[in-house]
C-alpha cells in the first residue's frame, strides 16, 4: 500500500516529510513495473535538483529509466546503502529504499502533487 | 558435470576439460642451440599464465564444436526479433564476398588497380539514393548508430555555417534507444515527444513544442511499433517551418523498400541498416553498416573519402573542405557494402518491392493467427513488425520474460521482449518477408501452445526453459554481482 501521508508524481516518484527537508524515492508501482532493480546512479550531496527535470537514472534486468525529481531542490543526502543493496528499493520502496533527502527550494511546489487517492485512480487510469 | 545426451549434455568452460601436458601441436625438435631470452637481455614474451588450458587438438575441437551446436542462427530457422529484421543472409552474398578478387585487394592499393571495387561503391550510393529520394550517401559507418551519429554531426556543422545553434533535438517516446544515446554523444540535448493514442507522434504536441531552439527531431518510421507515420509530410512541415531538421532512423526501411521514399516524404537525413533491409550478416555484433544519406543541402558535409566518377573512371575525392571529418578507418565495411550490392542487384526493383510486401504480408499473418490470444496495445494496422503485449497472461502470473523462456522450449528464438519501451511487457514480432507460411503457422502454434499452457498449467511457463542446456538463469544475481572472468575451484 503506498502510504496515505505521501505526495506522489506522474513520474511515479514520491516525496514525504515536513518542513523544507524532504525524503524522496520511487513508488511501489514504479519498482514492480520495473522489476528487479540492479543500479541506481544518484546526484551528489550539494547538487541542485531542477523540477521535472531527470536527477539519475535507475536500472533494472529490462531498462534503465531516468529519475525526475518532483521538486526543485538542494540534494542533502544520497541513500549510500543503494550501492551496495539496489535490491532495497524493491523489497522496501517507501522505507529503506529512499533515494534522497532534499532541502526543498519552495515548500509550496508539493501541493500540486498528487494525494495517494489520486495517485491510485492515476495508475488504473494510465493502465493500458 | 551431468554428462547428458550430446543434445542437452551442458558444456563447460574449456579450463574444465584438459590436462596436464596435454596440447593441440607438435612441434620439431630444436636443431639450433636453444637461446635464453633472460641471459641474451630480451624480455620474455609473457610469463606463463596460471591456469592455462592444456588441451589436446581432438578435446578443442569437440569443445567448440559441441558449443556451436547450441547456437540458434537465421540458418536454423525463424528469428523473430523485432527491429533487427533477421532475415536469411543470401548464400550468394558470401560467395562472391569471399571471390578473390575482391578479398584479396587492399585499401592502400592505387586507385587505378581497384576500379571495380571503386565503381561498386558509387553505384551502391546510386541505388540507395534512388530507392530513399535522398541526394547523396557516405557507405562509412558502420552500423545504424554510427550513421545517426554522422547525421548529427551534420545537422550541427549546418546549423554552424548558419550561425544558429540549437541545443535540442525531439525525440519520440517509442524511439530506439540509439537515438538519444546518439543525440547525448554529439553534443545535443535529447527531448521526448509523447506518442498519441494510436501509437504516432503527437502533431499537436510537436506543433506546440516546436520551436527556434530545436535543431532537428528524429523519427523512425515506420515507428518501432510497426505503424507508419501517417502524418509524416505534415510532421516534416511542422519542423521545417521552425528551421529544424528531420532526421529518419532507417532501421524500418525494409517495410517501405521499393513502394515509398523517405525522400518524397520530406526527410532530410536518413541511415539504411545494410545488415537489416539489404540481407547483410548481423553477424557476432558486426561488422554491420550503416550508410547515411541526405539531402542536397547537406551534401558539402558528408564525411570523405568518397568515391566520384569522372568520365569513365572512379576515383576518390578526398578534398571536402566543409566535410565533419571521417568516421571510419579506409573506406567502410567493403565487405558488407558488396553483399548489400549483390542483394540489390539480384532483387531489382519489383523483388525489392516485394521484399517490402512479404514482410507486412508476413506479420499481418501472425497478428491474425495471434490477436486471440495475445493482446495488441495499438489497433493501428501493422507494417513490418506486430507488438504484443502480456495483459493476457498477467492474471496468471505469467509475464512477457516466461513467455519468451518457454519460445525456446518450442524450437524458436524469441521474439525481441520490453521493447518499445511505451508497452508493458512488450513482446515485438518481425518475421521479414524470408519464412514461409509453414514456418509461420509453426510459430504461431508454438506461440498458442503456450498460450494454452499459460491456462492450464501456468507454472510451466513460469519455470521455463526447461529443455535447453541451461535452465532459467538467474539475470538478477548476474546483474548485481557480475564475475567478468573465469576463476579455478577455490
Amino acid at each position: 500500500m503506498n502510504p496515505e501521508s505521501f505526495r506522489y508524481s506522474k513520474e511515479h516518484e514520491w516525496i514525504n516529510g515536513e518542513g523544507e527537508l524532504r525524503t524522496l524515492g520511487i513508488t511501489d508501482h514504479a519498482q514492480a513495473e520495473l522489476g528487479d532493480i540492479v543500479f541506481v546512479e544518484l546526484p551528489k550531496e550539494g547538487d541542485h535538483l531542477k523540477a521535472m527535470q531527470p536527477f539519475g537514472t535507475v536500472e533494472s534486468v529490462k531498462a534503465v529509466s531516468e529519475l525526475f525529481s518532483p521538486v526543485a531542490g538542494e540534494v542533502v543526502e544520497v541513500n549510500r546503502d543503494l550501492e551496495e543493496h539496489p535490491e532495497r528499493i524493491n523489497e522496501d520502496p517507501y522505507g529503506k529504499g529512499w533515494l534522497l533527502r532534499i532541502r526543498v527550494a519552495d515548500a509550496r511546489s508539493i501541493e500540486p502533487l498528487m494525494t495517494e487517492a489520486e495517485y491510485r485512480k492515476y495508475i488504473q487510469d494510465s493502465s493500458r | 558435470m551431468k554428462r547428458g545426451n550430446s543434445f542437452t549434455r551442458r558444456e563447460g568452460v574449456i579450463f574444465d576439460i584438459g590436462g596436464e601436458g596435454r596440447k593441440g601441436y607438435a612441434l620439431p625438435d630444436l636443431d639450433v642451440p636453444p637461446c635464453d631470452w633472460y641471459r641474451e637481455g630480451a624480455e620474455p614474451f609473457r610469463d606463463d599464465i596460471d591456469g592455462f588450458p592444456r588441451v589436446s587438438e581432438a578435446e578443442v575441437v569437440r569443445h567448440f564444436t559441441r558449443l556451436s551446436k547450441m547456437n540458434y542462427g537465421i540458418d536454423d530457422g525463424l528469428y523473430p526479433l523485432g527491429s533487427c529484421s533477421m532475415k536469411y543472409n543470401p548464400k550468394i552474398n558470401e560467395e562472391l564476398a569471399r571471390d578473390e578478387r575482391f578479398c584479396g585487394v587492399h585499401p592502400l592499393q592505387p586507385e587505378s588497380t581497384v576500379q571495380g571495387c571503386l565503381q561498386l561503391q558509387w553505384e551502391l550510393e546510386e541505388f540507395l539514393k534512388e530507392i530513399t529520394g535522398l541526394a547523396g550517401f557516405t557507405l562509412q559507418p558502420a552500423a545504424g548508430a554510427q550513421g545517426e551519429l554522422t547525421g548529427l554531426l551534420i545537422i550541427r556543422a549546418l546549423q554552424r555555417q548558419r550561425g544558429d545553434n540549437r541545443p535540442v533535438v525531439l525525440i519520440p517516446d517509442s524511439a530506439h534507444g540509439t537515438n538519444p544515446a546518439s543525440v547525448r554523444l554529439s553534443g545535443y540535448r535529447a527531448e521526448e515527444i509523447p506518442s498519441d493514442a494510436k501509437g504516432c507522434i503527437d502533431l499537436e504536441r510537436l506543433r506546440r513544442r516546436m520551436d527556434r531552439d530545436v535543431a532537428a527531431l528524429m523519427l523512425t518510421n515506420p515507428n518501432t511499433l510497426g505503424i507508419f507515420e501517417e502524418q509524416i509530410e505534415a510532421i516534416c512541415q511542422v519542423v521545417h517551418e521552425k528551421g529544424g531538421l528531420v532526421y529518419c532512423d532507417g532501421a524500418n526501411l525494409n517495410a517501405l523498400v521499393g513502394v515509398a521514399r523517405p525522400g518524397d516524404m520530406g526527410i532530410d537525413l536518413l541511415h539504411v541498416n545494410l545488415h537489416k533491409t539489404f540481407s547483410t550478416p548481423h553477424g557476432g555484433g558486426g561488422p554491420g553498416a550503416g550508410p547515411l544519406g541526405v539531402v542536397e543541402e547537406l551534401l558539402p558535409f558528408l564525411p570523405f573519402p568518397r568515391v566520384i566518377r569522372d568520365g569513365e573512371r572512379y576515383l576518390w575525392e578526398e578534398n571536402r573542405p566543409n566535410a565533419v571529418g571521417r568516421v571510419h578507418g579506409f573506406f567502410g565495411n567493403f565487405g558488407i557494402l558488396l553483399r548489400a550490392y549483390a542483394y540489390i542487384l539480384s532483387n531489382g526493383p519489383a523483388g525489392l518491392r516485394a521484399v517490402a510486401e512479404g514482410a507486412v504480408l508476413n506479420a499481418n499473418y501472425l497478428r491474425a493467427l495471434l490477436e486471440k490470444d495475445f493482446h495488441i496495445p495499438y489497433e493501428a494496422r501493422s507494417l513490418h513488425e506486430v507488438v504484443f503485449s502480456d495483459q493476457k497472461q498477467e492474471s496468471a502470473g505469467v509475464r512477457t520474460i516466461d513467455i519468451a523462456k518457454r519460445l525456446m522450449d518450442h524450437g524458436f528464438h524469441p521474439p525481441t521482449i520490453y521493447f518499445p519501451l511505451i508497452v508493458r511487457g512488450a513482446m515485438m514480432v518481425e518475421p521479414t518477408e524470408t519464412e514461409t507460411i509453414q514456418e509461420l503457422d509453426a510459430f504461431a502454434a508454438a506461440l498458442q501452445l503456450i498460450a494454452a499452457e499459460v491456462r492450464e498449467s501456468p507454472e510451466l511457463v513460469r519455470t521455463a526453459p526447461h529443455t535447453t542446456p541451461v535452465g532459467r538463469l538467474d539475470e538478477v544475481a548476474a546483474a548485481r554481482h557480475p564475475i567478468f572472468r573465469w576463476r579455478g575451484p577455490e
